[in-house]
């Protein structure tokens, strides 16, 4: 039987009388790196955002590893081992790239409240955070500030704060969004590099990566599930090429 | 871990070391006491303003929560230590605690209707808690004195030791004591694990659900110890005062403490500090050079500071420092 990292039955989200998902069931299998694509406004970060618990369903659940989470928070559904990253930066401008990634280190392992010690003095959490840069290749940005830096490295700041939580599951939300060509091959080259026992939903209109990338691809257009299956049954799948592709190339 | 051996961690790691700079400032509160001997209740009255501006800054120079009400603390801190001392137990420390504990438990029941909104919303609502408490002190003459004022508050000796005098020599120490231990405290909050914690929710409160924290229990958390400051320092004003008037709770208070925190820098506790004595210096200078006008220098003042320092006077010392750091 194939275990399932990440599920969902039958979600539906209305926001007012516009359906934004409509009754989707996905099924992202362990390990995998799944690829979510859809043409714009088929509700893809919508999707994310019920995955995650910054939105609550109309209907439906959301199912981690196994256990229902439809009701959780989102912090909540991080220590259970969901993470996400932002289609657009959600970074913190004054802090150096150090602190923030300890930061995150500092929530997963659950000293975040902790309010006398200060921060050094939790080596554990500093280390932690310095050898995620590095694996990165981010260590000679150690103590930048982040506004600082250029954008493909924020976007890969992005990623760390997301691996910082140590997830079985990963959301890369448009991940390669914004980054000029020059600075997206070390982001993609990353992301490629990533640990296989950590589950990948990717969200991303760069067709390239997603082709590269994927092992399962799904398609959402207006909200529903059009189809599924392995990148060559998807690039071969008339539907697709129709309401996907074929609407790309238009553009 | 090894990666972890090749970068200097020092600037993380001693980022909470005090600096001959911080030592220096602590010397003005001495130095004060010396130079201005006669003018030891108006440096009473600063010290006080500066842990009640010490708490704003906590709350909103730290976790960006914004508070049009926050005298409300400060009143009702004043009250209970004023009261406290009326009733016989007029023991400094006790009525310090006891104004900690009762404005802490207002300020985590409020908490929850400050984290319902955002920014305008939080206005309202403190703003509101505040203008609630102020009438119910002004109607409850029987045991606040109402707009006459609670009196005959008797204050027994600090420790047991030192009378309060007439000079305000016990008065001054006591309360520039209070400060320094609660700035102590404040410090270790700030570098701490969830000092960082609440510089992550100013900066981007979107994120910190998405790095698995709880932030509202963290806003409660720090409203809560920002209101025990403020209470704190309320009591510390009855006590050195012998007397609460009415305008504890006033508006203009909160009106007023936000205006010092954005002139001294909010989000750095010495910009609270400064602020305080910069805004208390002016305001008793002019109003001695030009008593009838002298709001109008006042209003000069802070605008020429916010155009020259606009995050600050703090924020313009960092800059000078670093100007001067380049020329060397």
């Amino acid at each position: 039987m194939t275990t399932y990292a990440l599920q969902t039955r039958n979600l539906v989200k209305k926001f007012g009388g516009f359906v934004a998902t409509n009754d989707v069931s996905l099924n992202v299998e362990a390990g995998a790196r799944h690829a979510l694509i859809g043409p714009n406004g088929a509700g893809k970060t919508t999707l994310i955002n019920l995955l995650t618990g910054f939105l609550e369903p109309t209907s439906g659940e959301v199912i981690l590893n196994g256990d229902t989470v439809t009701h959780l928070a989102q912090h909540q559904r991080v220590k259970r081992g969901l993470a996400r990253t932002f289609q657009i930066n959600r970074l913190f401008a004054e802090l150096t790239v150090l602190e923030s990634v300890t930061m995150a280190v500092n929530e997963r392992i659950g000293i975040g409240a902790r309010f006398w010690r200060p921060v050094g003095a939790y080596a554990e959490a500093v280390d932690e955070a310095a050898s995620l840069l590095s694996t990165l290749r981010l260590l000679d940005l150690a103590h930048e500030k982040t506004r600082n830096l250029a954008y493909g490295k924020q976007r890969l700041i992005e990623i760390a704060l997301a691996l910082a939580m140590k997830p079985r599951v990963l959301l890369l939300d448009e991940p390669a969004a914004g980054v000029p060509t020059s600075e997206s091959r070390e982001l993609f080259e990353t992301i490629a590099a990533l640990p296989r026992d950590v589950t990948i939903l990717l969200i991303e209109h760069d067709m390239d990566l997603v082709f590269r990338f994927a092992d399962c691809i799904s398609v959402l257009v207006s909200g529903a599930l059009l189809t599924g299956g392995t990148p060559d049954e998807i690039a071969n799948n008339p539907k697709v090429k129709e309401v996907y592709l074929g609407e790309a190339i238009s553009v | 871990m090894q990666a972890a051996l090749t970068l200097d961690l020092a600037p993380i790691a001693r980022a909470d070391r005090w600096r001959p700079a911080e030592l220096a400032f602590w010397l003005i509160p001495v130095a004060a006491y010396f130079i201005f001997p006669d003018n030891l209740v108006l440096l009473t009255q600063i010290a006080i303003t500066a842990l009640f501006c010490l708490s704003l800054d906590l709350i909103l120079g730290y976790a960006g929560i914004v508070s049009l009400g926050h005298a409300a603390f400060f009143g009702l801190g004043a009250y209970a230590a004023g009261l406290l001392a009326a009733h016989g137990y007029g023991d400094p420390l006790f009525g310090l605690v006891a104004a900690a504990i009762v404005t802490a438990v207002l300020g985590y029941v409020t908490s929850f209707l400050v984290l319902r909104g955002a920014d305008l919303t939080r206005l309202m609502v403190t703003l509101g808690v505040a203008m609630m408490l102020y009438e119910v002190a002004n109607k409850l003459t029987s045991i606040t004195g109402g707009v006459d004022g609670l009196q005959g508050m008797e204050v027994l000796p600090v420790l047991g030791q030192f009378e309060f005098d007439l000079y305000g020599k016990t008065a001054y120490w006591y309360a520039i004591a209070v400060l320094f231990v609660l700035f102590c405290v404040a410090r270790k909050l700030v570098h701490s694990p969830f000092g960082l914690s609440l510089k992550g929710i100013r900066l981007n409160v979107g994120r910190m659900p998405a790095i698995g924290a709880p932030v509202n229990a963290r806003l409660s958390a720090v409203y809560t110890i920002g209101a025990a400051y403020a209470g704190i320092a309320g009591a510390l004003l009855a006590q050195t005062t012998q007397f609460v008037a009415l305008d504890v709770l006033s508006f203009n208070r909160s009106a007023e403490l936000l205006l010092i925190l954005v002139l001294g820098g909010s989000g750095s506790l010495y910009g609270a500090l400064l602020g305080t004595i910069v805004f208390m210096s002016a305001h008793h200078l002019l109003s001695d050079l030009n008593p009838q006008y002298w709001q109008f220098w006042l209003g000069a003042l802070l605008v020429v500071i916010v155009l020259f320092a606009r995050d600050g006077v703090m924020g313009g010392l960092r800059r000078l420092g670093a100007a001067l750091g380049r020329n060397k």
